[in-house]
């Protein structure tokens, strides 16, 4: 795994912070330096509330190098509330209780480790809701 | 009660010159369970008597991080403040996913509150977590801090077969200090008791913890939590009587309601924080946790009484006062018994999995 | 610019050449066209290939080729698209000639795969994806379709067998391929019951991954009766580009590049999609095959996986799709799959695809998709 590679993604790998575009008003995620809707620039940071439901899911079992001791494992992609998708894993749940529509919240989890003397990296997940606040 | 040189006593409680207190706590438990049943199953043909129920593990995608990250961001839910004012970011911790490399930093970055604080992470077994919380009170009392978030949190490894497997388990608690008329808990006092008592240790490297069996008994749990228990409410002038709440320290079942017993407290008194029958001991997030079920439902005019304990050996003893802010913050993010109600029961085979047990060299 | 044709074509079997390498698999299929076409030289090669670097450790492929194939000091390039980079080479060097700044072209696709077949390759596919936002969370390129698949079974309320038609057609047609990878027919039971891969996509919804190589050798049309009496012309070459990511699509559902290529390339030819003849295309998956076949306008959205169903598909049908057993029959190797379409294409309408030949084919569609949709090459054909 690249350091830097990581490191530099770090606030919206751990947070979901994506962008809003100033122009069109659009919010986006992940960031980009120009907005895909409108193609003006867009560089001011916005915090996802983290909040969504899934729109597609798939269950892993036969994972890239590096993923192995978390298979099998649910990836999806999750329509977040703000209004784009994002691929992610979902965790705490059985692969059979997802279904497209479930509303699911973003948790912050370990995403692999560089074997035991390399680095964790940790960014978002997603789960089942645990409550309505 | 300590004495100076010359004899006369010393008031050794720990007390703010400007009033602080809890803006914001959160807990946090994984959601996975293993029944004392399975590792008696295991290691002992089913026989032999079982410290708790059930324990809580971690899965495979959590660690002491990911665990203080979650309790982090509920806390600060409930205290509803800008990040970028938390002055301090403490993790108290014995299973700091990096021997070296911050758990501190990454929780800092992942809330928010980089990169004008401080932060650090503790250890003292047991009781990292409540120093994070009396270092707090005394950064924010003496200004030197808006608000500083304590958190204890812990993955804890117990070896196969030893008598910690049945309830080294993982959860954690935050806790964010600051001004008292933001309070939903005030803390009224604190004190410390701590000496030089080998119970428990792990030297470095190693990945499973050694300890002095029947040793941790009279002379480390029950010395230091009824020391620090007992001078702090003599030196407040209180009773057991005079506290609505009490948590212990909760390495089993039995030894924080005799403790408790100890300090003149009552069933009714400690059940609501007496969280590790259900979850294990969750080391420094265990009387952490207590306390932050004990908040999920008190009311405003309650009073706390709440001890750690941690080997090597020292407790920290602290009583607050619930505020009228209490009911407003309570539901603004989940509550213990969510987090422990949302159980999913696994077998030893799952969990020698989950936890790394297994050599894949 | 000028018109361009196919003046020679060359393949290997697909399978597992345990025994031959990327270069030599090269070799083998570029000396073939060059033979076909009777070259003894060329000016440019065009080398389509995805996974070189990852798995043989083995980038720079142009020139080594180039060497190997006996072409030392001609123009030479890898083409990379991931599994599109094999119409990718073709489009290159179909721009070359058609510029008028290369005479001879050969456009060749290789994929060396089985020099790792554990996790290295599934990491090193999936690179087609984003990394940092898709492969970064342990994503594998079955499981991008497989969300695209369930998806699509939910918002247009279709059965997973439903599409079962497509893999019985690839491998019923694959049987009359010596090139293939798997020929023997399958039953709809064994499509129901194959083993589950990414849920809902089973094994028979995938296709194989393998080693293979194959070649084209362009040149330009009012010189291909120099070379051959059976030249095949490129009636239009097209390429369109989506976002990497399937998150980053206007509408996952809908392979616009697809859309985009398909109908700059029946511009180009002046055609429409119900002139084409048979259409070589992507059945990576299942779902891409109803997904380009919605794109490319043989089908409505939505609609695609009823033209399996109905037989269109087949032999015979009003659009016979992967005519020599396809990615999920013929075999999958993919930065050469691309080529292998435009060889095939080409078999058909040469009249030289024996026991697969669809009778009277002149004009014939090639699609190769890269990634989920994100590079798409569009050819159109004309046979004599």
């Amino acid at each position: 795994m690249g350091i830097a590679q990581n490191w530099r993604l770090r606030s919206q790998r751990y947070g979901l912070v994506g962008e809003v575009c100033d122009d069109c008003g659009e919010k986006i995620f992940p960031p980009r330096d120009v907005c895909p809707y409108c193609t003006q620039p867009a560089q001011t940071p916005f915090q996802f509330s983290g909040r969504g439901e899934v729109f597609s899911h798939t269950t892993i079992y036969n994972p890239p190098t590096g993923y192995e001791e978390f298979v099998p494992y649910t990836v999806a992609l999750v329509k977040l509330e703000e209004g784009p998708l994002v691929t992610a894993q979902l965790t705490d749940v059985d692969p059979e209780e997802v279904n497209i529509g479930q509303p699911v919240e973003m948790v912050t989890r370990k995403i692999r480790e560089d074997g035991p003397e390399g680095l964790i990296m940790y960014g978002y997940k997603f789960r089942p809701r645990l409550q309505e606040v | 009660m300590n004495h100076t040189k010359d004899g006369s006593v010393l008031n050794s409680l720990m007390r703010p010159s400007t009033p602080v207190g809890i803006v914001g706590y959160g807990a946090y438990v994984p959601r996975y369970r293993l029944p004392a049943t399975e590792v008696a199953r295991v290691w002992r043909g089913g026989e032999g008597g079982l410290p708790v129920t059930e324990k809580a593990v971690p899965g495979p995608d959590e660690d002491t991080l990911t665990i203080a990250l979650e309790a982090a961001r509920n806390a600060l839910a409930r205290a509803q403040i800008d990040p970028h004012l938390i002055g301090a970011v403490w993790v108290g911790s014995e299973s700091h996913p990096y021997a070296v490399k911050p758990t501190s930093t990454i929780v800092a970055e992942a809330i928010g509150a980089t990169p004008h604080t401080e932060a650090a992470d503790w250890q003292f077994a047991c009781k990292a977590g409540t120093e994070t919380i009396q270092a707090g009170m005394g950064f924010v009392a003496s200004g030197m801090a808006r608000y500083a978030l304590g958190i204890g949190a812990d993955t804890a490894q117990g070896r196969p077969g030893d008598a910690l497997e049945y309830t080294a388990a993982a959860g954690g608690a935050a806790y964010l200090i600051g001004p008292v008329d933001q309070s939903l808990a005030v803390f009224e006092a604190s004190f410390s008791y701590v000496t030089d008592t080998p119970d428990f240790w792990r030297r470095p490297y190693m990945h499973y913890p050694s300890h002095g069996q029947r040793f941790t008994g009279e002379p480390a749990y029950f010395h230091h939590v009824t020391s620090a228990g007992k001078h702090l409410m003599e030196q407040m002038g209180r009773t057991a009587a005079d506290f609505s709440y009490v948590v212990v320290h909760q390495p089993n079942a039995k030894f924080p309601q005799r403790a408790a017993k100890m300090l003149g407290f009552k069933p009714e008194q400690w059940a609501v924080g007496l969280l590790c029958p259900v979850v294990g001991n969750t080391y420094a997030g265990a009387s952490m946790l207590g306390l932050a079920a004990i908040l999920d439902q008190a009311q405003p005019g309650d009073t706390i009484l709440a001890i750690s304990f941690g080997s090597g050996a020292g407790s920290d003893a602290f009583a607050l006062r619930v505020t009228e802010l209490i009911t407003e913050r309570q539901g603004l993010a989940p509550k213990t018994a969510d987090y422990v109600a949302r159980r999913t029961v696994i077998d030893y085979a799952t969990y020698v999995r989950y936890r790394k047990k297994l050599s894949m060299q | 610019m000028r018109d361009v044709s196919i003046i020679g074509i060359g393949q290997t079997p697909v399978g597992e050449h345990w025994d031959r390498s990327l270069r030599h698999l090269a070799y083998d299929a570029v000396a073939a066209a060059m033979q076909d076409a009777g070259v003894q030289r060329a000016d440019a090669l065009y080398v389509g290939n995805m996974l070189s670097g990852e798995i043989s450790g083995q980038s720079h492929l142009g020139p080594l080729i180039a060497d190997f194939a006996g072409l030392r000091g001609i123009e030479a390039v890898k083409i990379e698209g991931a599994c599109g980079s094999g119409a990718a080479a073709v489009r290159m060097g179909y721009l070359a000639v058609a510029s008028g700044l290369q005479d001879i072209a050969i456009c060749a696709g290789v994929e060396k795969m089985t020099d790792d077949v554990g996790n290295r390759l599934t990491g090193g596919l999936a690179q087609a994806a984003d990394a940092d936002y898709e492969v970064i969370h342990g994503i594998s390129f079955v499981a991008l379709n497989a969300l695209l698949m369930r998806r699509y079974l939910y918002e247009y309320k279709v059965r997973h067998e439903d599409f079962a038609g497509f893999s019985i057609n690839a491998h019923a047609n694959a049987v009359g391929n010596p090139n293939a990878m798997f020929r023997r027919p399958i039953t709809a039971e064994a499509f129901k019951k194959a083993a589950m891969v990414a849920d809902p996509i089973n094994l028979l919804d995938s296709s194989p991954m393998a080693d293979g190589a194959a070649a084209v050798i362009l040149c330009p049309t009012e010189r291909a009766g120099e070379f051959t009496n059976n030249a095949v012309r490129i009636a239009a070459s097209a390429m369109a580009t989506d976002s990497l990511s399937i998150h980053d699509r206007y509408d996952p559902l809908w392979l616009q590049a697809a859309q985009d290529s398909a109908q700059r390339a029946y511009r180009q030819a002046g055609v429409g999609p119900d002139d084409i003849h048979l259409f070589e295309l992507h059945d990576a998956f299942t779902i891409m095959a109803a997904m380009s076949l919605e794109a490319s306008g043989f089908a409505e959205r939505g609609k695609g996986w009823q033209l399996a169903v109905n037989g269109d598909i087949r032999p015979g049908g009003r659009l016979p799709v992967c005519t020599m057993g396809g990615l999920k029959a013929r075999g999958h190797p993919v930065g050469a799959t691309g080529v292998y379409q435009i060889v095939e294409a080409a078999q058909q309408l040469r009249g030289e695809a024996g026991d697969c030949q669809i009778p009277n084919a002149r004009l014939a569609m090639a699609q190769n998709i890269g990634g989920s949709g994100s590079t798409i090459v569009t050819h159109i054909l004309e046979g004599r």
